[in-house]
Parts: structure tokens; C-alpha cells; sequence
């Protein structure tokens, strides 16, 4: 799984000092091949992450980056979760990207490709190309996200049940994510089917809506299990998901405003006393993020 | 399979005044603007009973709709179950649920990883080493580090497991006894599960909620003296099976109860996504453990108990087999865990946990020859130890999807991590949330009494449905 990884050396070639590794196949994790006995002088002084960057690049996988581009959706500033307060640590003018995997190119590995295959002979009988259903695949930690274009979802849901030789007949639930800076495409829901069939193979499905406009055809119908789901997702994330048999709040009490999960929505809390100094609530402390 | 609540679907305006009020205080109705000046929401404004009752007067029947619970001693916790009734029939049947939602996954996207296991252990607090293994797993895949998992560790998780497996199974078979007003049946399962809970309290230090099971390992070593322990509890909570078993499988009252009752076809479960003991039911020998197996468990010698009676009898009785199934793999792990010594953590030092912990003075806490170190001879162990308690490891962005074979089916931990210290999103597919649905349809046309047998062999736990 090498091919999907994102970064690369543009990356790489980053002056942030105190980046992470944290966009890189972490089977590669830094720690087992450099120095695995030098963790505490790294603590200690972040610059020495430079030269474990540098010995990063030699690094085969390092080179086998595709020309697909990794998926950016948040932009990181500072360090050490000091936003409040003048910046003390030198770190304030860091701008590290959220990264995400990229798109995997064709042809995928394994079953993945005949997935992959099935569904672009099939969806033409339902008038629907495979590009235009489909928007991108990735393949990362030995799963397969399909992003399927919200129009398009039921035509794909459908022909995931119902193929012979995709037969995903359990639909485990939805669960949205909200990524407020991911312009145009805020609200994620994330669907993770199940085929019992060829020995518990999984498909996860993405299909992305924009905050302005959060409407998602429902899977009810092809997945009636998924109700409850839905709901929750409703509720949690204000994701509207039409044809969905009734779409109520479902942990929430009827009349609650808002939407818990969604990231512009606080946690709330009040500061609590311990041993006479005052604790804020949980999402007024320090982040380091 | 339409489980929603009675309501009609809330009006347009109702809704765009219900997100005017969001932007105003996500809160609401708490500061001075709230209820004097806005509009104040209640339930009636979208009918639920009100409207189920004026339909039902204007059907002129004797129909009768019972609100059984949220607060009922039957209904296993917080379950709320809307029963429209028609003599000793009930013609519909929903579930109400939500009483006990705690922002569990809220909670934990404001603190690290480690701590996350903290919260999500208490989500089903009868199985909470499930969804620290899910969880766990879920972060070290994210991690990429699953494959520098300790063999020893891997051994303790699956002994872990299996042990709160019977303890969730007991308390399964247990109250679904005593819901049917069987007292002993509750005093013997919760005898025995007590013997579980000691083994597990000796290793974890705490019966329930033991945040014991952490991204990269296990947060100690088994005490001395463990395995003996387990050792000795195998026969004897054999013995409490059997009793319960001499007790209760050819009980005429409990057949009578049981059988045939709450049935659910294989194409019902597979339709509502159910899996566990009520997949199991009905023929289909589908178990996680076996066909998509971690931790090792395709190497421990064990089998799926399969029935094909597809009701709440065959349910009971998969849950006591797998517990026998379950005694079987514990003793598999003791003998292995006697012979594979080894670190309870990864190598890794940007990711273990610094400390085990130890028994002082003063109860427990990180082990003296620990605080020495960091506090006489290094300065940078320190830092270290400092950074990574506070601020935690950073984990590569991206997604994943765990799931793991829970007592009740399958318990899924979907984690976003944006490349933070904490988790961006962490969502638990619990198996009780998704087989809950299945009320209706194994309710409705059955009698009142048989409800209740229903509910309890999909044996819900508040907890985890509500999160």
C-alpha cells in the first residue's frame, strides 16, 4: 500500500522544524528506524527532527508517491496549543497541513480492483458511469474508501447489495464526521458495508455534503437497518437524509437546537476547583494541536 | 422496518425557528434571552402523544397504546418502549431511546488517545473491555504500529475479552430471568459473574469501566499469583453453568416463555444489520473471531455455537455455550500467558505509556523506579514522560474502521484522526444500538408478556445504545 501514501518530498522539503511524521505510512514509524533508544534528546530539542526527516527521504516508499493529489483539509497554525495568549514558544508562525491520504490509481490491489471493475460494468445499466458515481477511491490501513458522489448513492448502494460478486448485505451504520474547514464539502457521511458473503469483506463509503446544503439521499430503503443510524447522524450532525421514513431526533431530546458532534458546536462545562486551583472546563485547556 | 418514533415529522418552521435558536446559544434557554424572549419547544409541539392518543379516539376502538418505560424494571435500564396494544396483542411496538445519552464521543474528541479509552470504556458498561480492545486496535492500525504489538499483550487481550464475554453473557441470561420473574436465575448469574469480576478486578484494580487496555498494550503486567487464580476459577464458574443450565434448559416455564418467542429470521437480521447471539440464532455461524480474526484468535481452539430456532431459547442457549467456548480459550491463554513472558507495551518509546504502574505506600501509582528515574537521574526521561502524559502522541491522519466480536454482536470503533493528539472523530457502531431495532419486528403480534422476553434476549445495554 505504499502507492497512496501522501507527502512525498514536497513535503518533506518543509522547514517545520517540529513537524510529525504524521502523514507517513506509519509501518515506517520513525522511532523503530532511527535511533529507538534516542526518544528523550528528541523530546528534549525538536530540531533534531531535521535530520530525522533527511534520513526519512532515502526511504523508498518516500519516492513511490503518485502524482495524485493528498486530500488538505484543515491547516494547522502554532504549536503547543497556545492561541490565546502572546506567543511564547517560537512556534506561533507554524502552518502545517491536515493531510489525508490521496486517491489510489487504478488498478487497486486484490478484490479491491474487482470491486472496482463490478461496479463500472454494472452502473452503466442504471444510466450511471462509474466517474461520475464515483469520485475518488482510497486505499489506506488495508481499507477501501469509496467517495460516491451524494446523486449517485442509492444506484451504488443498490448494485453493492444486490451484485453477485459484491453482495455487501449488512450495512453496519453511518457515522458523520464535520470538517468545518473543508469548504464546500463540510459534512462526511461515513457508511461501512459488510459482505458476509465473501467472508466478512469491507467497503467503506464516503459521501460528502456541503453545510449549506446538508442533504443525502437515505439508504433505508436499500439498508433498513441504517434507520436508527441515519437518525443519529441527523441529530449529531444535522445531515438531512431524504427518504428517510421519519427522520427524527433520536439521542437528543425532541426540542434540543443544534447539533452536538458538529465541530462549531461547543462542549460546554463549567471549571471545577481541585486542591484550590480552578480547572476550566475540558475544552477551554490547552489542545496541543 | 420503519422504527421511528410516532411523531410526524417536524414542520419546516418549527425546525428553521429550532435553528434560529441553535445560532443564538447552541444551549438555549438558559441565558436571560432564552425562554422569557424566544419560543420555548416542548414535545407537544410535534404531537408525539397527544397526537397518538386523538388517533386513537378518532378510530373509536379499544385501542390502547402503554408507554412502558423509560422506567420500568423490565426494560433493561432506560429503554423506553411504546407499545400499542390491542387486548393481550401488541399490534405495534416502538423504542424510545436516548434517556442515557452521555456525549461520550463528544467527550472524546477533547482529550488524547490514551485517554479516550477512559470514556468509551463506560459506553456499555457490561463489555467494556470490548470497546477499549476496538478502540485500542483502532488507534494502533491508525498508528500503523499493530503488528509491534506484543505477543503477550495480544494473549491478555483476548483473555480480557473472553473473561467479560461470560461476564456479559451472564448478566445477559441473568436479568432476562429475573425479567420473567426467576430470581434465581439472577442470583446464580450474578454469583457467578462475581467470580469473574474478582479475576478481572485483580488484574485491572476495578471490576467495571477498567480502562485497562491502551493504544500500544496493556497499562500493567498481570499481578503474581494470576494465572492460579484464573486457573481456579475455570471449574467453578463451569459448575455455576451447569447449574444454570440443570436449572433452566428444559425448565418447562422457561421453554414455555422462550420458544418461539421474539423470532427473527436470518433475512429479518440481515436486513437490520443484527449480528451477535441473534444472528447467531438463526443458523449462520458468523463470528468475528473466525472469519475476520485479531488478537490472535485464529490460533486458539474454539467453536461458534450455532442454533437454528431463530427465537429467544436458541439465544439463551447460545449465550451459556459460548461462555463454556469462552472457558475454553481462557485456559488456552493461562497456559500460554505462563509461557510467553514479554513487555505489555510497544517498543516504542513516542508511544508507550512511560510508567507501569505499582503497588506503594500510598496505593497505586507509576512505580518507584520510575519516579527515580525521571525525578533523579534524567532530565529528559522527564520531559518525556511529561510531554506524552499531557500532551499525548500524535497519530497520522487519516481513518479507520474496528470492529471486534462484542457479546452482543458487532462492536465497530470508526476513528478520524486529523494528525492530532486527540481523536477528530471517534464513532462506536455499538451492537445494542443497531439491534434494538429489531423490536418491532419481533414484538408486534406477539403478546405483552412476551415483550419482555424479546427485549431481553437482544439484551440491550443502555449504556452502549446511548453513548
Amino acid at each position: 500500500m505504499s502507492a497512496e501514501i501522501p507527502g512525498g518530498e514536497s513535503e518533506r522539503g518543509r522547514p517545520d522544524a517540529d513537524r510529525e511524521p504524521d502523514d507517513r505510512p506509519s509501518d515506517n514509524h520513525p522511532a523503530e528506524q532511527v535511533r529507538p533508544d534516542a526518544h528523550v534528546a528528541q523530546e528534549a530539542a525538536p530540531t533534531t527532527r531535521e535530520a530525522q526527516d533527511a534520513a526519512l527521504v532515502d526511504q523508498p516508499t518516500a519516492v513511490a508517491t503518485t502524482e495524485a493529489e493528498p486530500e488538505v483539509v484543515d491547516l494547522r497554525r502554532g504549536a503547543f496549543g497556545a492561541h490565546d495568549t502572546g506567543d511564547t514558544s517560537g512556534y506561533g508562525g507554524l502552518r502545517r497541513p491536515v493531510v489525508f491520504p490521496a486517491p489510489a490509481q487504478r488498478p487497486l490491489d486484490g478484490w479491491w480492483e474487482g470491486v472496482a471493475q463490478v461496479l463500472s460494468t454494472v452502473l452503466p445499466e442504471d444510466d450511471v458511469t462509474f466517474d461520475a458515481a464515483i469520485e475518488k477511491i482510497v486505499t489506506d490501513r488495508g481499507e477501501m474508501t469509496l467517495y460516491v458522489r451524494r446523486e449517485y448513492l442509492l444506484p451504488v448502494a443498490r448494485r453493492l447489495r444486490d451484485e453477485p460478486e459484491l453482495r455487501f448485505e449488512v450495512c453496519s451504520g453511518v457515522s458523520g464526521v464535520h470538517y468545518p474547514n473543508d469548504i464546500g464539502r463540510e459534512l462526511h457521511a461515513v457508511y461501512h458495508l459488510l459482505s458476509i458473503t465473501h467472508g466478512a469483506r469491507r467497503v467503506r463509503l464516503e459521501v460528502v455534503c456541503p453545510d449549506a446544503d446538508p442533504h443525502i439521499p437515505s439508504v433505508v430503503s436499500v439498508w433498513p437497518g441504517n434507520d436508527w443510524h441515519e437518525r443519529e447522524t441527523w441529530d449529531m450532525f444535522g445531515i438531512r437524509f431524504d427518504g428517510h421514513p421519519s427522520l427524527t431526533r433520536i439521542l437528543m431530546p425532541d426540542d434540543w437546537p443544534g447539533h452536538p458532534q458538529r465541530k462549531d458546536y461547543p462542549l460546554g462545562g463549567i471549571p471545577v476547583e481541585y486542591k484550590g486551583a480552578e480547572i476550566p472546563p475540558p475544552d477551554e485547556r490547552r489542545s496541543y494541536s | 422496518m420503519s422504527d421511528q418514533t410516532i411523531s410526524p415529522d417536524p414542520t419546516e418552521p418549527v425546525r428553521t425557528a429550532q435553528r434560529q435558536a441553535a445560532e443564538l446559544d447552541p444551549y438555549g434557554l438558559t441565558d436571560a434571552e432564552g425562554p422569557a424572549s424566544g419560543r420555548v419547544f416542548n414535545v407537544s409541539d410535534y404531537g408525539d402523544w397527544d397526537d397518538v392518543a386523538e388517533e386513537a379516539a378518532a378510530l373509536g376502538e379499544e385501542r390502547i397504546v402503554v408507554n412502558m418505560g423509560p422506567q420500568h424494571p423490565s426494560t433493561h435500564g432506560v429503554l423506553r418502549l411504546i407499545l400499542e396494544i390491542d387486548g393481550e396483542t401488541v399490534t405495534e411496538a416502538r423504542a424510545g431511546i436516548g434517556y442515557l445519552h452521555t456525549g461520550i464521543e463528544k467527550n472524546m474528541e477533547y482529550r488524547t488517545w490514551t485517554q479516550g479509552v477512559t470514556f468509551c470504556t463506560r459506553m456499555d458498561y457490561l463489555t467494556p473491555l470490548f470497546q477499549e480492545a476496538a478502540f485500542c486496535m483502532g488507534v494502533e492500525r491508525l498508528l500503523g504500529i499493530t503488528d509491534q504489538i506484543p505477543e503477550r499483550v495480544n494473549i491478555i487481550r483476548v483473555l480480557m475479552m473472553e473473561l467479560t464475554r461470560i461476564s456479559s453473557h451472564l448478566v445477559a441470561v441473568a436479568t432476562g430471568g429475573m425479567e420473567m420473574g426467576a430470581t434465581t436465575v439472577m442470583t446464580v448469574g450474578f454469583r457467578e459473574r462475581e467470580k469473574i469480576l474478582s479475576v478481572i478486578e485483580m488484574i485491572t484494580g476495578l471490576r467495571m469501566n477498567n480502562a485497562y487496555i491502551r493504544p500500544g498494550g496493556v497499562i500493567q503486567d498481570l499481578p503474581p499469583g494470576a494465572i492460579d487464580r484464573i486457573r481456579d476459577m475455570i471449574p467453578s464458574v463451569r459448575k455455576g453453568l451447569r447449574e444454570l443450565e440443570a436449572l433452566l434448559n428444559e425448565n418447562p416455564v422457561l421453554k414455555g416463555r422462550m420458544v418461539d418467542v421474539g423470532y427473527l429470521d436470518l433475512t429479518g437480521c440481515i436486513a437490520l444489520g443484527v449480528t451477535g447471539p441473534i444472528l447467531r440464532a438463526t443458523g449462520l455461524p458468523y463470528d468475528l473471531r473466525k472469519v475476520a480474526p485479531y488478537c490472535g484468535y485464529e490460533t486458539y481452539d474454539f467453536d461458534v455455537v450455532t442454533r437454528d430456532t431463530c427465537d429467544a431459547y436458541g439465544r439463551y442457549r447460545i449465550r451459556i455455550d459460548e461462555c463454556y467456548e469462552s472457558l475454553s480459550i481462557i485456559s488456552q491463554a493461562a497456559d500460554r500467558l505462563q509461557s510467553t513472558p514479554g513487555p505489555v507495551m510497544v517498543e516504542d518509546k513516542k508511544i508507550a505509556w512511560p510508567a507501569q504502574l505499582a503497588i506503594g505506600a500510598d496505593g497505586m501509582g507509576n512505580s518507584l523506579d520510575h519516579i527515580r528515574h525521571i525525578m533523579n537521574n534524567s532530565m529528559e526521561a522527564l520531559i518525556h514522560h511529561f510531554k506524552l502524559v499531557t500532551e499525548g502522541f500524535r497519530v497520522p491522519a487519516g481513518q479507520v474502521y474496528q470492529p471486534v466480536e462484542s457479546p452482543k454482536g458487532e462492536l465497530g470503533a470508526h476513528l478520524v484522526s486529523d494528525g492530532g493528539t486527540r481523536p477528530y472523530r471517534a464513532h462506536f457502531r455499538d451492537p445494542s444500538f443497531n439491534n434494538l431495532q429489531a423490536v418491532a419486528a419481533m414484538c408486534e403480534g406477539g403478546q405483552v408478556a412476551d415483550v419482555v422476553v424479546a427485549v431481553a434476549s437482544i439484551d440491550p445495554v443502555m449504556g452502549g445504545v446511548d453513548r
